[in-house]
């Protein structure tokens, strides 16, 4: 199949960028999205042109690389599904394609469609972990945990961390992420010490990043590849008023 | 101040408001028992705790407490607005909303139509300035004058803002209860349609006194 693509090129971070048009003629439906970049790319570098950068690892889905909009939206138009996973079968033959990196000013563009999302990694560094013994590892069955909140966990943990949701967001926040980790610790036993501790440093670390605010537009859950449900948002609210609430008595 | 805190502000401030909007929707439907009806109405509000508090008191502290929740609500949307557009520099070049509903996207400039809304509203009704008629306490008569027939335009601009509300509060009703935390997976169908039914009868509830008017029926 042939395919307009409308690529986001900028050469490093203080280029200004702008958007070319690229042809690909020898496209097969059976391809993924990355897989069309890199016949793009091959073309691209025999031509003597520098390939499109993009971030990609495992191609299977679960790793969060895959970073860019397409056509309008984050991983593309399938539903729960990555730009890896994106086949060339849910366009038609002569489609024109826009590719641009995930917009976010936390989110700054490296090179083309590559961004740097290091803002992410502060954030779970501030308080996306659990405080647990090392070397000596509880049994698994130690702690019994009830199944609708092993569940709830469950659904949050599938958070691979890409950040459509903020690349979806009209305001740029990172909420459905950092809901997605606030409920994922918040409903596990093992979460529970540093509950408090966790939703105020990470909210903190949010904000202190350039994240917008959250207007509760549903833009995010749309646009997960890993359907993370909108209400895990009000989780994070809900704990970061008890959190701030609990602060107050012992002081 | 933390984007989350600034949610609260807005949500306990839009619910002060709203509380408001419900309790004037319902004072107004006095007029459909007559014209004596609403202008007691009126009276009342002022002579109301007399003489615990002095004539008019209670309408002053609804005034003030209604100005404080106005200012912090435009205080917060205005800063987490800013926060918006600063966390997005570089705007895509083509995204298309595809999940936000149109009272989601209008939060912002819809806020700023229902507030030159209310300062039309308040010079017309309250002031008298801009009324036809515009006698303090005659108030069957100002509204009376307001829609009637052959002012027209005023009807329609207020029936606009009042949809323009209606659309606010569908969203904002829905969203300030998702940031107190009342969502979860059970309770947000359920949250959105109570919102929605919501926003609808508050809208009939208001729009019910220009039709009455403008059709004669009271």
């Amino acid at each position: 199949m042939r395919l307009h693509l409308k690529v986001w090129r900028q050469h490093d971070a203080d280029d200004r960028g702008a958007m070319r048009s690229y042809d690909v003629d020898d496209a097969s439906p059976d391809m993924s999205f990355l897989e069309l970049l890199d016949v793009l790319n091959e073309k691209l570098t025999t031509e003597g042109e520098e390939p499109v950068a993009f971030d990609h690892d495992c191609r299977e889905g679960i790793c969060g690389a895959c970073s860019m909009v397409i056509d309008g939206q984050p991983h593309g138009p399938e539903k729960a599904t990555t730009t890896c996973q994106l086949h060339l079968r849910h366009f038609r033959d002569g489609d024109t394609i826009t590719v641009e990196p995930f917009r976010a000013g936390s989110f700054p563009v490296v090179k083309d469609l590559v961004v740097d999302r290091s803002a992410f990694d502060r954030i779970i560094a501030a308080g996306g972990y659990v405080s647990a013994p090392t070397g000596s590892a509880p049994d698994a069955h130690a702690v019994p945990v009830p199944k609708d909140q092993a569940d709830r966990a469950f659904t949050a943990a599938a958070c691979i961390g890409c950040g459509a949701c903020v690349a979806a967001c009209p305001n740029g926040s990172a909420s459905l992420f950092l809901g997605a980790k606030i409920t994922h610790l918040g409903e596990l036993p093992q979460g529970q010490p540093e509950r408090d501790s966790r939703v105020l440093a990470m909210v903190a670390e949010h904000d202190a990043a350039g994240f917008g605010g959250c207007t509760n537009t549903g833009e995010c859950a749309d646009a997960c590849p890993k359907e993370i449900p909108l209400d895990v948002i009000s989780q994070l609210n809900r704990d970061y008023l008890a959190a701030r609430r609990s602060r107050r008595r012992s002081a | 101040m933390p984007s989350v805190v600034l949610k609260y502000v807005m949500a306990a401030s839009g619910a002060a408001m709203l509380l408001y909007l419900v309790l004037h929707m319902l004072g107004n439907l006095k007029i459909f028992f007559g014209a004596g009806a609403l202008d007691a109405y009126s009276a009342w509000l002022r002579t109301l705790l007399e003489p615990a508090v002095p004539y008019s008191g209670v309408l002053w502290v609804i005034r003030v407490v209604l100005t404080v929740a106005l200012v912090a609500h435009v205080w917060s949307a205005i800063v987490l607005a800013r926060r918006a557009r600063a966390a997005r520099p570089v705007r895509y070049t083509h995204r298309p909303p595809v999940q936000g509903s149109y009272a989601a996207r209008t939060m912002r400039w819809g806020g700023v139509i229902i507030a030159l809304f209310v300062v039309y509203h308040l010079l017309d009704l309250t002031t008298g300035t801009l009324n036809p008629i515009g006698v303090h306490g005659e108030v069957y008569d100002n509204v009376a004058a307001d829609f009637a027939p052959s002012h027209w335009y005023a009807t329609i601009f207020y029936v606009l803002a009042v949809v323009t509300v209606g659309i606010h509060v569908r969203h904002g009703l829905w969203s300030g209860l998702q940031t107190f935390g009342r969502s979860n997976a059970r309770t947000q169908r359920a949250l959105k349609t109570f919102a929605l039914v919501f926003a609808a009868l508050l809208v009939a509830g208001f729009l019910a006194v220009p039709f009455a008017v403008t059709f004669g029926l009271v």
